[in-house]
């Protein structure tokens, strides 16, 4: 087999260079003083700093806070992930056998994919509005007496419910691809092998999917980590009050509003570690265990 | 209408003379939205048409955290404005960065601006001057925290506004109870039951002379007035006297708007937005009230709002024109207009003259209620306070006073966090000045 191959050992550089550059200038030069500030107190006009060490590391562990923002920040990432994905799975699966209007009905279901977090985030402000927001009346049909920017649990339902719609159509994209993809005949076959709906689901479809699922198992936790950081705000209203947040909430809030640079220097250096962990993750444990057709 | 009109024509006046003569520009960024940003707009117009050597640009920032904010990142890139536009918050911050602004006093007399801090009204004299009780920051907006009072509903009720808290626990919230209202609201807890429950009651905020004096501060807010205070808040709450709405200003003041809370704790700035709006019903106002049980002689209230900082790192011909722009801020006319403007309070002492002498206070009782407070008698406490990431700190109250008003934590237990927290952040700021 003949290898395509440059001759020219500058060429290839060259072509890289654009990328190189914009990762260099957009991630590590940043990250570089991220990581460097952590290690300080400073004045945050940029007179006095004082070298700490570890401090604003040791400092984070040891706030009860912090540690509370952390826990929920693994619960609304987990509950975010788990109910995009499931419930752009059974969308996927019921469209996906739709024949009439079928283009509609996929188009209405891609459309939330073009609103901006905050758009969205505001749009959550109208449907859980204190007063007169439809959903917060729908609860009280029900009985909850439901107050958003009042009730921590109300408040943390409100960034869930929104930050699950948000992102269902991507996902919803993603599946319906994949389905389509999966061969006529293997389905015929396992039409033929097992006469359960849900039995070839499990047996059949699910696996082949794998691929497309773990994908988005990676992309959907990434979302509820980072670009939710529109929606918590907005539905927050500019106050944090006793709203819940998740950790990269916590950076922005003490960087941003707060000018503690080094906690918050801290703080994103944690972020990326784990950003990096889940990296690692996905191509060295998941990867190898799933086949990608 | 005619305020759209003369608006409309001095803007027009400025752009016209910007185009004949060489000005020396400067620039003024602020955190006055909506219609006190307009009267901003108006001030800064008024300026510019009343001399030829000068001109101000004013720029909205956002929020008070966002000014601050965008402020200090433009002064670690050379590009600061001239002006710069910091609340009561941020004080500490802005001016433990010694360097970072040229004290308002020494910019004014620098600029033959004659300066008597005895011309101001005694309330908001100390709030951002140094230890020494040198002026840094030009006071601006300066506000205080009052009880504005739906007439209507206490008259159906048969009531007047309390002066104390025991008088609206007892006769107050009970009739306006009945009379079918939420007897009261507020709109900023840390601002209003925490910083001016101190200077209310002369009581002391922190250590080291409420912060001025050093930066090995400690917050003193885990005393027994103030959590006998939350303790009966609860108690209110819980018999339907009072209501709590979250933490976003707006949130609180719509249920008084709408007439279902009969009385409302908000700023003195307040009053020109709630004279614009239609409300339905007549308004007053009067002074917070206190606890006798506390103290039998209540103290003048900390002015809220923000101060205007002149950055360092201009030249000569800026500061001069940022000290010409301050003496005309501070004339009695211009503070005047402001003050009828938008509620906020008249800043000098002959500018409070000229609003009495034009009887706007006959007109609007209300709007001499947060003057008259900041002019009560003084204590050793209620100068004003010094506490560095007081953003963050204010953010620690906050929580866990919404985690008290919904039953997620105790009286005891919130401020026994409020206190470590704070301590916590003001060791990490002392560390930040080293």
């Amino acid at each position: 087999m003949k290898r395509a191959g440059f001759t020219n050992v500058w060429l290839p550089i060259a072509l890289l260079l654009p990328q190189l550059s914009i990762i260099a200038i957009f991630f590590y030069w940043p990250a570089g003083w991220a990581l460097q500030s952590s290690f300080y107190l400073q004045d945050p006009f940029g007179f006095g700093s004082t070298f700490v060490g570890f401090e604003n590391y040791t400092d984070l562990t040891r706030n009860r806070e912090y540690l509370r923002i952390a826990g929920f920040t693994v619960v609304f990432c987990g509950l975010v992930t788990f109910f995009s994905l499931a419930l752009a799975l059974l969308l996927a699966v019921k469209a996906d056998k739709v024949i009439r209007g079928a283009k509609t009905y996929r188009t209405l279901l891609m459309w939330v994919y073009a609103i901006a977090p905050p758009v969205a985030g505001f749009m959550g402000i109208m449907f859980f509005d204190q007063r007169n927001g439809p959903i917060t009346e729908f609860f009280q049909v029900l009985g909850w007496d439901f107050k958003l920017g009042v009730n921590y649990f109300d408040t943390a339902t409100a960034m869930i419910m929104v930050s699950v719609w948000k992102q269902i159509p991507v996902n919803f994209i993603f599946f319906l691809s994949g389905l389509q993809s999966i061969p006529r005949a293997v389905r015929e076959a396992a039409m033929i092998d097992n006469r359960s709906a849900a039995g070839r689901f499990w047996g059949v479809t699910f696996p082949l999917l794998a691929p497309t699922a773990f994908f988005l198992l990676i992309i959907n936790i990434t979302y509820a980590l980072f670009d939710t950081f529109g929606i918590i705000d907005t539905l927050m209203k500019g106050e944090p009050g006793n709203n819940p947040m998740t950790l990269v909430y916590k950076v922005y809030l003490d960087g941003f509003r707060g000018n503690d640079l080094g906690g918050s220097s801290a703080q994103s250096v944690i972020l990326m570690i784990l950003v990096l962990a889940l990296t690692v993750f996905q191509f060295r444990l998941i990867e190898r265990r799933i086949h990608y057709t | 209408m005619t305020f759209f009109k003369l608006s409309t024509a001095a803007v027009a006046a400025t752009l016209a003379a910007t185009s004949v003569f060489a000005e020396t520009e400067i620039t003024w960024w602020h955190a006055m939205g909506g219609q006190l940003g307009e009267t901003v707009n108006q001030i800064a117009a008024d300026f510019n048409a009343a001399q030829d050597d000068y001109t101000i640009t004013p720029v909205y920032k956002g929020s008070y955290e966002e000014t601050l904010t965008a402020g200090i990142a433009a002064f670690r890139a050379g590009e600061q404005p001239n002006i710069m536009q910091v609340f009561d918050a941020g004080a500490a911050t802005v001016i433990g960065a010694k360097g970072a602004t040229v004290p308002v006093q020494d910019l004014l007399e620098a600029n033959g601006v004659a300066f008597d801090i005895n011309d101001y009204i005694s309330g908001v004299r100390y709030f951002y001057a140094d230890s020494e009780g040198k002026m840094i920051g030009m006071p601006f907006n300066s506000s205080s925290p009052i009880m504005y009072f739906n007439v209507d509903a206490l008259a159906a009720a048969g009531v007047s506004a309390p002066k104390t808290w025991e008088e609206f626990q007892t006769v107050t919230a009970p009739a306006l109870k009945a009379a079918g209202y939420i007897a009261l609201s507020q709109s900023h807890l840390p601002w209003i039951f925490t910083e001016n429950f101190m200077s209310r009651h002369n009581l002391p905020f922190a250590t080291n002379n409420n912060g001025y004096d050093g930066t090995d501060t400690k917050i003193l807010v885990n005393n027994d007035a103030i959590k006998n205070h939350f303790t009966s808040v609860l108690d209110w709450k819980e018999a339907g006297f009072f209501e709590w709405y979250g933490t976003g200003w707006g949130d609180n003041a719509k249920p008084f708007e709408e007439g279902k809370v009969a009385m409302w704790l908000g700023s003195s700035g307040s009053f020109g937005g709630l004279l614009q709006k239609d409300l339905g019903f007549e308004f007053s106002a009067t002074n917070l009230p206190y606890w006798e049980a506390v103290t039998t002689e209540p103290t003048q209230t900390f002015i809220g709002g923000a101060a205007l900082f002149a950055m360092a790192g201009k030249s000569a011909d800026e500061n001069k024109a940022t000290a010409e722009f301050f003496k005309f801020l501070t004339s009695a006319d211009v503070q005047y207009f402001w003050h009828q403007a938008t509620g906020y309070v008249p800043i000098t002492e002959a500018a409070y003259e000229v609003a009495k002498a034009d009887g706007h206070y006959d007109r609007f009782p209300a709007a001499e209620v947060g003057i008259q407070q900041l002019s009560l008698a003084a204590g050793e406490n209620t100068k004003g306070y010094r506490m560095g990431f007081y953003v963050q700190i204010r953010d620690v109250m906050n929580r866990e006073y919404g985690r008290i008003l919904t039953g997620e934590t105790s009286v005891e237990e919130a401020f026994q966090n409020i206190e470590t927290e704070a301590n916590q952040l003001l060791a990490r700021f002392a560390k930040t000045q080293g």
